[in-house]
């Protein structure tokens, strides 16, 4: 063994390599279970009944695992006085998601082409004036958009909502549009302006079918972000449209007397299902949208 | 050609204002009616006197002067600094080492990946609301440890005055550091593989490597990394509401809070808008001059 060792240096490593394998596996699992824990907790909450609960046992499987907590959940849980369960918050989402969802990727890759092809006077200027907008708080402009929402008759409606997150997607949207037609070929648009093309003929006719993968990251990016939402959510979409997020918040603050915890939970996994979907659905593209979202040229 | 090339910009510019400048137009009406117009209207509000509607008795700074009297003010700000400069940190730090660690060619490595970065698809409502579950005195983890015979143990920092604002900052650190993992990993894979080679050649350990020659490589990802997180701390809201409300007292409230409330139950729109400027600030202080040099700035070719 020894004269293999001595004989060369491949001899050592193995071993050496052994050793560090194992601590690279035990950060990653113990940072797995950190990761971890919250969901399974959710879980387990939410299968279990009270009695169950108010033992204390935070980590217990649950005994009797049924799913009454999400039955209630979804249909009878209370937020204010009514109680008609998260189920309202739900399609309410839905309402304000897929428009918002839509129209900001329709404006904001308009807006991305015409800033990478067809640049005008103004037009970096009007570009650096609304990436700012990604940055700024929204605390800064919100009081202006709720007068001026006011004054058109759109505050606390489904429109406004809509309104209110088209405007702020449009940004990043821009950006990201802007950013995937100026990595194409420049060649592309020149042969299409040699062949009289106009503007809205190369937009439709080649731009749009090569913008699918980037389309794909759009609408994860915005589905996400919209359906997470919480402050605009809270103050646009008025008393009949709250997103699922703000009822979630209401059903859990506004349990007078017993705090249903497996209720709460069920709940709060029911508003998670749709972004967590998504998430493990599209694997590499949203983490390409994150990346997006980081705003880097 | 040079002149052909010369004259088609012109030609192309005339042609092009019609139909551009229609499709730019929700761009700009947007960028001046919004980020510019109600950032401006927000800054004006904050000099006057506005409570619950907007007026325009004109008061100075005034409000400024209030604001930084106000304790609730002064202790959102020191709330945020603390919060932000841990959570940034400790962002890093957790997201470096797990996409270091994940980039050792490890078995399951997208199955770690996908379980370090999940709650980033998570609201931070939902993030909130789990952690404070878990952070319950009676029924939560505390419950659970001082159970098993560690009487004394503790863990429930939300119910503690002086501890609840890094209950917060454990649910914000596990919300977002996989997602400067997941930054940081695809930078670690952007690295020039000849740089390891290179090292390994002249011997240097890997931790050295890592630390000396690949960390100071990223720095761009780092950036972006900072940019991100700084972005998210000021705006801070949703964890908040979710998991303390605020309290106990007033130990983790923070400055977007301050400004909503201000504006919506409290009805002083005037130091809401001072607040909302003095968010605004630093935010226009660092990312104005960035976008200008990245974006504005005409490139030359």
């Amino acid at each position: 063994m020894e004269q293999i060792q001595l004989a060369g240096p491949q001899g050592p490593k193995p071993k050496k390599t052994t050793v560090s394998r194992l601590g690279v596996y035990v950060f990653l699992f113990s940072a797995a279970i950190f990761f971890c824990i919250p969901l399974y907790v959710m879980l387990v909450t939410s299968l279990k009944g009270m009695p169950e609960i108010r033992l204390g046992e935070l980590f217990a499987l649950p005994g009797d695992p049924s799913f009454a907590a999400w039955v209630k959940a979804w249909g009878e849980a209370c937020s204010g006085v009514e109680c008609n369960g998260i189920q309202t918050g739900f399609w309410n989402s839905v309402k304000i998601t897929i428009p918002s969802v839509a129209i900001s990727i329709i404006i904001g890759s308009i807006n991305g082409y015409a800033l990478s092809f067809w640049r005008f006077k103004g037009s970096n200027m009007l570009f650096g004036l609304l990436l700012f907008g990604a940055f700024v708080p929204f605390q800064v402009v919100i009081f202006p958009l709720i007068i001026f929402l006011r004054e058109v008759g759109l505050y606390g409606s489904l429109t406004g909502i809509i309104l209110i997150h088209t405007i702020f997607g449009m940004p990043i949207m821009t950006l990201l549009f802007r950013n995937y037609f100026a990595s194409l070929p420049d060649e592309l648009f020149k042969a299409a302006r040699v062949d009289g093309a106009n503007f809205w003929q190369i937009f439709f006719q080649i731009m749009m079918p090569l913008s699918i993968p980037v389309t794909v990251v759009a609408v994860i990016l915005q589905t996400t972000g919209i359906w997470n939402d919480y402050l605009l959510g809270l103050i646009f979409a008025g008393r009949d449209n709250l997103p699922m997020t703000v009822q979630l918040n209401n059903i859990v603050a506004t349990t007078f007397g017993v705090r249903e915890y497996n209720v709460n939970m069920a709940a709060t996994i029911l508003t998670a299902l749709v972004p967590l979907a998504i998430y493990l659905l599209s694997g590499k593209y949203f983490v390409r949208g994150i990346a997006a979202g980081a705003v880097k040229g | 050609m040079a002149t052909s090339a010369k004259m088609s910009t012109p030609r192309r510019a005339k042609h092009v204002q019609i139909s551009s400048l229609l499709a730019s137009a929700p761009m700009a009406i947007v960028a001046i009616g919004v980020f510019v117009v109600c950032v401006g209207y927000s800054v004006v509000l904050s000099f006057t006197k506005s409570r619950l509607f907007p007026n325009f008795n004109w008061v100075g700074l005034d409000q400024y002067e209030r604001l930084w009297g106000t304790s609730r003010w002064v202790v959102s700000v020191e709330n945020l600094l603390v919060y932000g400069v841990l959570f940034i940190a400790l962002c890093l730090i957790s997201g470096f080492f797990m996409a270091v660690f994940l980039d050792q060619k490890v078995r399951f490595e997208s199955g770690f990946r996908t379980l370090f970065l999940y709650p980033y698809a998570m609201s931070l409502v939902v993030t909130g609301l789990v952690w404070q579950w878990m952070m319950e005195p009676s029924l939560g983890i505390q419950n659970v440890v001082q159970r098993m015979g560690w009487e004394s143990f503790e863990f429930a920092p939300l119910v503690s005055s002086e501890y609840a604002i890094y209950g917060v900052l454990i649910a914000a650190v596990w919300q977002s550091s996989g997602l400067v993992m997941a930054l940081m990993l695809a930078g670690l894979r952007g690295i020039d593989g000849e740089i390891w080679k290179a090292s390994r050649v002249d011997g240097i350990p890997t931790w050295k490597t890592y630390l000396f020659i690949v960390l100071p490589m990223m720095r761009p990802v780092m950036i972006t990394s900072v940019v991100l997180l700084a972005v998210g701390v000021v705006r801070v809201y949703d964890l908040i509401v979710a998991q303390t409300g605020g309290g106990p007292g007033m130990s983790t409230e923070m400055p977007a809070k301050f400004v909503i409330d201000h504006i919506t139950a409290r009805g002083n729109v005037g130091l809401g808008m001072a607040a909302a400027t003095m968010m605004l600030l630093p935010v226009l202080l660092v990312i104005g001059p960035w976008i200008y040099r990245e974006y504005v700035r005409p490139t030359k070719h």
